[in-house]
């Protein structure tokens, strides 16, 4: 936390005090923290942070907040896992699942809103809000319970009965928007300059998407302290993929790791993937589009980081791919049925888009590649439905024999 | 007061909306950023009127073609 120097204007450079709010007031650019690099290397070690709690916290010295009143429901410090079969069936010799849908409300959005609500009670704040398709709705509204406050979660109101399930059993406030997915947009961002209340991801996104930092760490630090070649990344807003990519370069500016040479591989679905359709045509700015996808948690038509997802993808001679619809659920499966791991929908994606990278060549066999697992299979379960196909029998041991020989063919 | 992105498709690029928008209604445009390209432009610009003007204003702006976005990007997130 003294770490923190200022807020600093992605566009015009202006620095501004460490207050709420995420944009400058002279030019509209996007806020962004400025930490004091050489103070944070005095105090910082791989030591440090093995010693440290097993979540995100033991990166506190890398956080904008103050740890020590943290909201703390568990978030990060997440499984890395080396593939084996999905390796083998992707012709990959060295390929780690960073599997993220294991936290605490089951999404990478654990990590994000772990600095945000931590943030907004230390700046005062008595509300926590948020506008979600589920996966933030359900983490905002476990970090409010935790941190004794109220929430407010805006959800489309044609959400499914699962995922505002998820949000609702924390006890927040659900509003929900009928309307139009734009619609829903406009009414929030009135309600934030209206209400004074922490919305993670309006007046708290400075401090939020610092949250994401820890999933490039962390993989690094469970690599051995070792840099990846490729990340392979899903995106919505590209918040998430610029921030590992940032996390990386942090950790070798303090000489906790070697030279970034990791390739960053961006993924969306096809149904919506403004950021992906810019890459493709050479562009630096992306034209927004409206979601129209089965990863709804990846349906960001207009995305905050978009340009700035551009950047990273240039910088770091890496790539967009997007997944065709009909591959999501596929992908899925075949994530479930080669490692045992179940992920939503944007997971789908991301496998999907790996298959991709490995296919047109951009991954090769030996290199060492990180595909991220964001969120877990239970809370879109519905879209995989029809691997549901039980064999029905009698409660006889010959009926059980009989199907064994007629229709699983033993 | 109100802080929004216009973006502008290929077609609509040459034509003079925001000075409209300020002629129609009664309201102030300040542009605080903006990237204009052959095929696509975006403007960042502040608004200012009455709730009401600014909603009449930017519904205007929209049956044109226009697209209105909150500054910063889509609020609604996964
Ligand atoms: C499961 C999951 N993965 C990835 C993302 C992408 O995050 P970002 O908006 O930072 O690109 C989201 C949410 O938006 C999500 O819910
Ligand atoms: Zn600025």
């Amino acid at each position: 936390m003294a770490n923190v120097v200022c807020l600093r204007c992605r566009e015009c450079k202006r620095e501004f005090p460490v207050e709420p709010g995420n944009v400058c007031d002279f030019c509209f650019g996007p806020l962004e923290v400025v930490y004091d690099y050489s103070a944070i290397k005095k105090i910082i070690s791989r030591e440090k942070i093995e010693a440290g709690p097993f979540n995100l916290w033991r990166y506190q010295d890398l956080l904008p907040v103050d740890a020590a009143n943290a909201i703390d429901i568990n978030a990060g410090f997440t499984p890395l896992i080396r593939s084996k079969g999905l390796a083998e069936y992707l012709g990959l010799k060295e390929l780690y699942i960073k599997n993220d849908s294991v936290n605490p409300s089951y999404s990478f959005k654990d990590r994000v809103v772990a600095v945000a609500s931590t943030k907004a009670i230390e700046f005062g704040f008595d509300t926590l809000a948020c506008a979600s398709t589920g996966n933030l709705a359900c983490s905002v509204a476990a970090h409010a319970a935790r941190a004794g406050v109220k929430s407010f979660v805006f959800i489309p109101h044609d959400l499914e009965k699962e995922k505002v399930v998820g949000a609702a059993v924390y006890g927040p406030t659900l509003i929900a928007v009928r309307g139009s997915y734009d619609d829903v947009n406009r009414v929030c961002s009135e309600v934030a300059d209206q209400h004074h209340w922490a919305f993670v991801n309006i007046n708290m996104r400075p401090f939020y998407s610092e949250g994401s930092k820890t999933l490039g760490y962390e993989v690094v630090e469970q690599l051995g302290w070792r840099i990846p070649d490729h990340a392979v990344v899903p995106a919505a807003s590209g918040s998430l993929f610029v921030k590992i990519w940032k996390g990386l370069h942090e950790l070798n500016q303090l000489d906790l790791a070697g030279d970034v040479k990791t390739k960053m591989h961006l993924v969306q679905a096809e149904g919506c993937s403004p950021i992906v359709q810019a890459y493709q045509s050479g562009v630096t700015h992306v034209k927004p589009t409206k979601p129209n996808t089965v990863a709804k948690s990846l349906g960001i038509g207009n995305p905050a980081d978009g340009f700035y997802s551009l950047q990273v993808m240039k910088n770091s001679k890496g790539s967009a791919v997007s997944a065709p619809e009909d591959e999501i659920a596929e992908g899925m499966k075949l994530l479930a049925q080669t490692e045992g791991i179940f992920t939503e929908t944007a997971g789908g994606v991301v496998i999907s888009g790996l298959r991709k990278l490995v296919r047109d060549g951009r991954i090769k066999p030996d290199d060492c590649t990180v595909v991220y697992i964001t969120g877990n299979g239970y809370k879109t379960h519905q879209v995989v439905e029809d691997v549901v196909n039980p064999i029905e029998i009698a409660p006889s041991i010959d009926a059980f024999e009989e199907a064994l020989a007629t229709r699983v063919g033993v | 007061m109100k802080k929004v992105k216009f973006t502008f498709p290929t077609d609509l690029i040459k034509e003079p909306l925001i000075y409209l928008l300020s002629q129609k209604f009664k309201l102030i445009t300040n542009i605080r950023r903006a990237d204009v390209r052959p095929d696509v432009g975006w403007v960042v610009l502040e608004i200012e009127g009455t709730d009401e003007e600014i909603e009449l204003g930017l519904d205007w702006i929209g049956s044109q073609g226009v697209r209105v976005d909150p500054v910063g990007g889509d609020i609604i997130e996964g």
